[in-house]
């Protein structure tokens, strides 16, 4: 006997055809040119898949926000003022367009875009898309090296010294990142004026966090597979060690830089990055550790490298570099920059020089320190002529 | 690596934790609530080795899918009248996703608990990801649907349109006052965790009964990842529930949090649930058994009411009266009916109401006929350009609505609207809620207790305000809506693109000017404002004009 309750006709929408496809018919708007966002100018002749899901998605008073941001802050601030950085880009000291009864939503003079800041692009083009892409891409390729490694037993040609080296110093830059991707990172990116900067900022801290955990996971592999290897060293060497202090510090300081993303960001990228990060991770750990024995670290640190070279600093110098040529701040912007200059690259190298004894911990040495921070402070110049600026005295020291 | 289990990967990421020893973070935005006994515990344990191919293979899916809907033609097949209400929804739905990645820094100085600042980074990416897909899927629309107008200028279409603003209150109530009011328990608390039910799971099924199967994968991939960002702040609830001096603002903002989700969000979801689908099944469920079903019982049965056992104070008013409001007082259907009222000032098509839909309403909402059907008659009738004005010019027993002070939806509900004079202005509200919301709850000091946190309400936050005495066919120009012809409008109340048929800046121009009712209360005596007030109350169902006194 069937069974009643399947016998009975299920209710299901029914597929009507509507002709409802583009071309079917032609009216007002219903040309090739009407089917791209028209809202925005791209940066290039062609609009971007990057630019359609990115630009004006967050409003804004002078853009197309014609009734204003709608809830503020206790102080009377509200949306995401243009002086939460000492940064300006054309067009921020103009008020923003006054409205009222009868005023309708737009000026009469308007013209857009109504402030520079709305020109920056992330030469990364991140997105949803594209960042997944690059940090699954990532994580699959660190795990297959390590996993190779492990399969290899290629931990076992690691020199001892070089062991103890790598759990408690590679172990301990692990903090850096971690700290660095949510407090600086992630911590501003509430405060920049536009959906690019902020999705910049975002994707900044997604590296930066995923190499953190890259190293943790890395860390706790090597627990598993060499004996005698201590997990937790890197926590002593982060609170303790002398060499690290400096760094630390100076890491703790990034993130206590008050009301100003824009400083945030270049201290960190600009400056730490070059003169603490690459000098660590290029110029001591990825040169001292095939001598060691030891050819599975750099992949991992060597990943992190590249998101600082090939992204981090690329949209940096994207944000920043316009800024100083701008057609109305330009000298206020290499003023401003040049004052952060004065003020983090002591510190930064006093960090780097506090973190001299390292290179003679591991026994088979690397380049010399000094010349590692030649390297090093070589490439913050090229930096710096990137973004427009003089290179700081102090690294002539 | 991959050999670890997950459990044992997180614990080792936990190592990661940070105490600072010689600067303390500079946290920039404020909460009034404290957490000085607070223990802290990540629930979300995420690893991200696993989470970015994770999300990498759930884009793929979404976007394997759409090529297919490409290739297959999904759009021979898809109801005009349908995606017609996605130009308003899309334009809308980005914003407060990058809002909700905005807001996710703002507590990490209000949630002083290092663990769960890393799952709020990765929401905080999530959402960057939500944006973008909806900003695609959008895309998408406008290069494949029939009519590209609307959806290829959303994002500046919302921004001045006079419903966008309404979808607007959801996104900026995320990303300013106090940190806890705006990010956890306005956003993960009652956002994410109750609304996007209706948003995210009851929405894609209609859209799919439609002939639309693009906007329920994009939309459940995203809902996918609302269920970690609800563990987000349901830690962050429990957190603010061991210190007794929270529960005060606790209840003040769930019932904030509450009253103006169910505002905005049931104003628009049900608007285009009800009235933008084609699919009359008498089985299908409604508006209000979807509400039923996702909100009334998966949240707030089972989610809302189980936190009293931690002695929280649960607004279960609140809950009653949101689903008084949509089953006895008509909420979503006046909600239509004004934004069909107003056709002519947005950038979409609106689609008459047919037999075939009265008979379903009726069958579903016992009276929806002789509360709503004349005036659906009417918008019939009047639909296409024939020497008349646009509908809201008519006589056709409509007392055009003044706005909400607080939600920005007008008072429809005619009995509710309650006035007060506020920072030396006269408002109207939509219920005694909305006027809390604005003149008691947002404010530096709530039942005697300093908020200095608290944000405010701020803004022109009436639309009809701006245009106060422009002719009509000027508002239009003013606010973009205006085809490439120069003259023929985005927005019909029908959808038949003959241009023959079609309403255009001259029909416009014979039009009254535009008034903003809530100038033209203020400039009302006192005995006048008195009088206007006790007709208002007595006006409706359906915006009818209060029967003449016996």
């Amino acid at each position: 006997m069937p069974d009643e309750a399947v016998a009975q006709e299920r209710s299901v929408p029914k597929p009507m055809f509507t002709d409802a496809e583009a071309g079917a018919r032609t009216f007002p708007d219903s040309g090739a040119s009407a089917r791209r966002y028209n809202y925005f100018e791209p940066a290039k002749r062609k609009q971007t898949h990057y630019e359609d899901v990115t630009v004006e998605v967050q409003p804004d008073p002078r853009h197309y926000l014609s009734q204003g941001w709608i809830y503020g802050f206790a102080d009377g601030e509200r949306g995401y003022p243009l002086h939460w950085t000492k940064l300006k880009a054309w067009g921020v000291d103009k008020p923003e367009p006054r409205r009222g009864i009868g005023t309708g939503g737009l000026p009469k003079d308007f013209v857009w875009p109504a402030h520079g800041w709305h020109w920056f692009r992330d030469p990364n083009e991140e997105w949803e898309q594209t960042l997944y892409r690059y940090n699954a891409n990532v994580v699959r390729q660190l795990t297959q090296n390590v996993e190779n490694a492990r399969n290899g037993k290629a931990f076992a040609a690691w020199s001892p010294n070089w062991v103890r080296f790598v759990e408690r110093h590679v172990g301990a830059w692990m903090h850096i990142e971690h700290i660095l991707g949510l407090y600086v990172f992630a911590a501003n990116e509430r405060s920049a004026p536009t959906n690019m900067h902020n999705t910049a900022l975002a994707a900044n801290c997604a590296r930066k966090i995923r190499f953190a955990q890259d190293l943790a996971l890395y860390n706790l592999t090597l627990t598993e597979e060499i004996e005698g290897f201590d997990g937790t060293a890197h926590l002593e060497a982060w609170n303790s060690d002398v060499e690290w202090q400096g760094a630390r510090k100076l890491t703790e300081a990034l993130t206590a830089i008050q009301d100003d993303w824009g400083e945030a960001v270049f201290a960190t990228n600009v400056v730490f990055e070059p003169l603490v990060g690459e000098l660590f991770r290029s110029n001591l750990v990825m040169q001292a550790a095939a001598p060691n024995g030891d050819f599975v670290t750099p992949t991992v640190i060597g990943a992190g490298e590249s998101d600082y070279a090939q992204r981090d600093l690329r949209w940096t110098i994207a944000c920043m570099a316009p800024l100083t040529e701008d057609k109305e701040f330009a000298e206020h912007n290499k003023e401003l920059m040049n004052g952060w200059l004065s003020h983090w690259v002591p510190q930064a190298l006093e960090a780097a020089r506090t973190m001299q004894p390292l290179w003679s911990q591991a026994d088979h040495r690397p380049p010399r320190f000094e010349d590692s921070l030649d390297v090093a402070k070589n490439r913050f110049a090229v930096v710096c002529r990137d973004l427009g600026l003089d290179v700081p005295e102090e690294l002539k020291l | 690596m991959s050999r670890q289990s997950l459990a044992k990967a997180h614990q080792k990421i936990q190592e990661l934790a940070w105490e600072p020893q010689y600067h303390e973070p500079y946290m920039k935005y404020g909460t009034d609530y404290t957490f000085r006994k607070a223990s802290k515990k990540d629930p979300l344990k995420q690893v991200l080795r696993s989470y970015f191919p994770m999300e990498e293979e759930k884009d793929n899916r979404v976007y394997g899918a759409q090529d297919g809907a490409i290739r297959g033609n999904m759009f021979r097949q898809v109801q005009e009248r349908w995606l017609e209400w996605q130009k308003l929804f899309l334009s809308i739905i980005p914003l407060p996703e990058i809002s909700a990645a905005r807001s996710m820094p703002m507590l990490f100085q209000a949630v002083p608990n290092p663990e769960l600042h890393n799952g709020q980074a990765i929401q905080m990416i999530d959402e960057v990801r939500h944006s973008t897909i909806q900003q695609n899927l959008k895309r998408l629309y406008m290069n494949n649907y029939i009519d590209p107008a609307g959806f290829n200028n959303s994002l500046r279409g919302f921004q001045g349109d006079y419903c966008g603003t309404i979808g607007r209150q959801f996104a900026e109530g995320f990303i300013t006052g106090d940190a806890i009011t705006a990010a956890s328990i306005y956003l993960t608390i009652v956002a994410e965790t109750a609304f996007t039910n209706t948003l995210f799971v009851a929405m894609p099924a209609e859209a799919a009964a439609n002939g639309d199967y693009l906007l329920p994968t994009v939309f459940h991939s995203v809902q996918s990842d609302e269920s970690r960002h609800i563990s987000n702040g349901y830690a962050t609830l429990l957190m603010a529930l061991s210190d007794e001096d929270n529960r005060l603002l606790l209840e003040r903002d769930l019932r904030y949090a509450w009253w103006n989700n169910h505002r905005v969000v049931d104003a628009a979801i049900g608007t285009f649930i009800e009235y933008g689908t084609k699919d009359r099944r008498k089985d299908r469920e409604s508006y209000a058994e979807m509400w039923r079903r996702w909100i009334y019982d998966d949240y707030y049965r089972s989610y809302l009411v189980p936190l009293e056992k931690y002695g929280l104070t649960i607004p279960h008013d609140l809950v009653e009266e949101s689903w008084k409001q949509i089953w006895e007082k008509g909420y979503v259907h006046e909600v239509a009916q004004f934004f069909a009222t107003g056709w002519l000032a947005n950038y979409w098509r609106i689609d008459a109401m047919t037999d075939k839909d009265f008979e379903w309403f009726e069958y579903k909402y016992p009276g929806w006929y002789d509360k709503y059907g004349k005036w659906w008659e009417n918008y019939s009738r009047l639909a296409t350009p024939n020497g008349h004005h646009p509908i809201v010019a008519e006589n056709v027993d409509y007392a055009y609505p003044h706005r909400c002070w607080t939600c920005m939806v007008p008072c429809l509900v005619r009995e509710d609207m309650v006035m007060q004079e506020v920072d030396g202005q006269w408002r109207t509200y939509c219920h005694e809620m909305c006027r809390w919301t604005d003149a008691e709850a947002f404010r530096p000091v709530y039942q005697g207790r300093e908020t200095p946190n608290m944000g405010r309400l701020v803004g022109h936050r009436e639309w009809e305000t701006l245009y106060h005495g422009w002719n009509w066919a000027d508002v239009v120009t003013d606010m973009g809506f205006v085809r490439d012809d120069g003259n023929t409008m985005t927005a019909q109340p029908h959808l038949n693109l003959d241009p023959k048929k079609m309403w255009t800046l001259d029909h416009l121009r014979r039009m009254p000017p535009l008034q903003s009712p809530n100038v033209l209360l203020n400039e009302m005596s006192d005995a006048e404002r008195q009088a206007f007030a006790a007709d208002y109350v007595r006006q409706g169902p359906a915006g009818r004009p209060a029967p003449a006194d016996a």
